[in-house]
């Protein structure tokens, strides 16, 4: 059982560093410091730098929220620790 | 039926029913009074989170502080929302499983000390009741612009009201209340947007006309958008940063923890039924306020463009923006400045005595080539001033939609202003009836008299905030920068390490959130007087206004939550290792298994 909630907690944690990650690249990455670069490509008529900032992150951020919820799920079943 | 009377009835209907849902869920026992008896649908419980966490200042303030910074304002759109993601993953399911009533609660029992609970106490009341005021004031401005009332009258209904619910219904009350509030406001701030968006783009939704092109034209709106300001010296809209892309990038990171540290955001999660449910429940609550957050960039270009468009004729047909007869008439200025030049947030001032309204920036900041052109032709200086509330508030009156979208925006400002304050007292009243009265003073307390303390604690915080609601302080535009600061420095990297580190002992944990929160208080005092005060300010002593690295006082909160991090783990490493029973209960947050309802029970 010691084994398997630290193996439990490892994964748990190989999927918060993922997650964030991401999160660091659409918000901070593509939102502030490439921004001055992807604004020369577009969308429709935004550029994409301002699009990450003012749109883009937040669709992603509740896509991460979702999904992070969703692999909880699946490791606390896997590693057989989930609510009954 | 005039505009006094559809707002009347449209916001005596959104009243009645706040107080209809108030009697059908009053709270009996304290675990209702808490947490709603930890038995909310996580989508319910998410909608109640995003009114909850959407206050007067989203509401009226964002959309106009988006459209006066542009680009730079998608700070408060990144940061008030990443946030949730922090939350999600890194606190909601744990303090769910730790299956407490308080944010406090979990620092003492943690870190194995009422006096680590204390500093809890006292940061949170900092926090919570610096945020209040400004609600209470939000609610004085929304009834005194739309009901005709006075400003004061408008906070003792509010107060009325929100005592109403929030006392006889405590959380169960607050949530059920909030999901009605959240209908009316996201409402109230879509259905203005799709007008706007229409008229201006043909697109329906504003998160496509913004990228979208202007009717009869084959520009898009953000290219003559950049055009026209900076052509009237104002700096480019898709780019222009706040101070510099340092302090845009530290602001953000200070807005999210911040976020993620909030208590009264952060007990929205104690009051689903499983720790499965606080997981998605962050989700659902980010849902409900992406719409409001998605549609603000929309709102405040839109917004802009029109006002521009408003007093300049060449904006939408063309032409030189400085032509003499572009400008427009003041005597033929449409009925809504005149309405709103009343309240004193839009103000005409005929510099070059040619009785026409010219606005741009007149500036040092301006460009040399719109300096130039303003001066051939013989412009003396900006001659209006607009207060960026109004981008909200006014929006419909510039775009000239009927009466019930404007009537609808009071009673949305209402239930913004409303639903965030109930829930900030109920943080209040939990952490004195709980935190201190139970935990402290008298820990034998009855289930009864604690529920009973709760309430008249409750009470006595409605009296307080619309007390300092009546005579706002001087501080009151500085504080929310301090309610972050605080959340930031103090309180998320404190959970953050109990959850996180199993090692972190108390001496650590106090250590960091003291000097935590003692370093971001002496930034902000710094730059806005000691205790707010004017003319304590002490700039000098630091190093000048910005000195550290040119990061302004609000964006602070990052720096301060840096501190505590490092203060707290060189403190950790030269004391003893927490006792073992507190190791176990870390490995016992950590799994969803075995998780109960919440009780306060110590």
């Amino acid at each position: 059982m010691e084994s398997n909630s630290s193996a439990y907690w490892k994964a748990t944690l190989g999927l918060l560093t993922k997650i964030l990650i991401i999160w660091f690249l659409v918000s901070f990455g593509a939102g502030i410091l490439f921004a001055p670069m992807l604004n020369n490509i577009h969308l429709g008529g935004y550029p994409l730098g301002f699009w990450f900032a003012q749109q883009g992150s937040i669709y992603v951020f509740v896509v991460l929220i979702f999904y992070y919820a969703k692999k909880m799920g699946q490791l606390d079943e896997q590693f057989d620790v989930h609510e009954d | 039926m005039d505009l006094q009377t559809i707002t009347y009835v449209v916001v005596g209907i959104s009243f009645a029913l706040y107080i209809g849902i108030a009697i059908w869920a009053r709270a009996g026992s304290t675990s209702e009074f808490y947490v709603a008896g930890g038995g909310v649908h996580p989508i319910a419980n998410g909608m109640a989170t995003g009114a909850d966490w959407m206050s007067a200042a989203s509401f009226i303030s964002m959309a106009g502080l988006i459209s006066n910074m542009g680009y730079g304002g998608g700070l408060f759109l990144m940061g008030w929302t990443g946030g949730y993601v922090l939350l999600a993953m890194l606190l909601a399911p744990y303090l769910r499983k730790f299956g407490k009533f308080t944010v406090p609660q979990f620092i003492g029992d943690r870190f194995y000390s009422k006096s680590a609970s204390t500093v809890a106490v006292i940061c949170l009341l900092t926090a919570s009741i610096t945020y209040v005021i400004g609600q209470m004031t939000g609610v004085g401005v929304a009834f005194s612009r739309f009901l005709g009332v006075t400003n004061d009258t408008g906070i003792y209904i509010g107060m009325g009201i929100v005592f109403m619910y929030a006392v006889f219904g405590g959380m169960k009350g607050i949530t059920y209340t909030q999901v009605a509030q959240y209908v009316v406001l996201i409402l109230a701030y879509t259905v203005p947007a799709i007008f706007i968006s229409l008229q201006l783009t043909g697109s329906v939704l504003p998160q496509f006309g913004l990228g979208g092109t202007l009717v009869g034209t084959d520009t898009t709106l953000l290219t003559r958008l950049d055009q026209v300001v900076t052509d009237l010296g104002f700096g480019q809209y898709t780019t222009s940063v706040p101070g510099s892309t340092l302090n845009m990038f530290v602001y953000t990171v200070s807005l999210m923890i911040g976020t993620a540290g909030l208590p009264h955001v952060i007990v929205r999660f104690f009051t689903v039924p499983k720790v499965k449910d606080a997981r998605s429940s962050a989700g659902w609550a980010l849902v409900f306020i992406a719409l409001l957050y998605t549609t603000a960039p929309g709102v405040a270009a839109m917004a802009k463009y029109n006002l521009h468009a408003t007093v300049n004729s060449a904006v939408t047909h063309g032409g030189d923006l400085y032509a003499a007869d572009a400008s427009l008439e003041f005597e033929k200025r449409p009925a809504w400045m005149k309405r709103w030049e009343q309240t004193g947030l839009l103000a005409f001032e005929d510099k070059n005595g040619d009785g026409r309204i010219q606005y741009y920036n007149d500036k040092p900041t301006a460009n040399a080539e719109s300096k130039a052109k303003a001066e051939a032709a013989g412009w003396k200086g900006n001659e209006l001033t607009v207060n960026p509330d109004i981008i909200v508030l006014a929006n419909p009156e510039i775009a000239l939609l009927p009466n019930w979208v404007i009537a609808l925006i009071a009673a949305g400002g209402l239930a913004a202003a409303l639903s965030t304050a109930a829930g900030l007292l109920m943080a209040i009243s939990s952490a004195v009836s709980h935190d201190l009265v139970k935990n402290v003073i008298n820990p034998d307390i009855s289930d009864k008299n604690e529920l009973l303390v709760g309430k008249i604690s409750m009470a006595f915080a409605i009296v307080l905030a619309g007390y300092l609601g009546l005579n706002p302080p001087g501080f009151a535009a500085g504080t929310v920068a301090l309610a972050f600061g605080i959340a930031a420095s103090s309180l998320f990297p404190a959970i953050m390490m109990g959850i996180f580190s199993k090692k972190m002992n108390k001496e650590g944990a106090i250590a960091g959130m003291l000097s935590g929160l003692l370093i971001t208080l002496l930034y902000v005092f710094a730059h806005k007087g000691m205790f707010f005060i004017k003319g304590t300010e002490f700039t000098d002593l630091i190093g000048g206004p910005n000195s550290f690295f040119g990061i302004t006082p609000e964006a602070f909160g990052a720096i301060g939550a840096v501190v505590n991090f490092t203060v707290a783990f060189l403190v950790d490493k030269v004391t003893k290792e927490p006792p073992e029973h507190i190791q176990a209960l870390v490995e016992s947050v950590r799994i969803p298994r075995g998780s109960k309802a919440v009780d306060g029970a110590h």
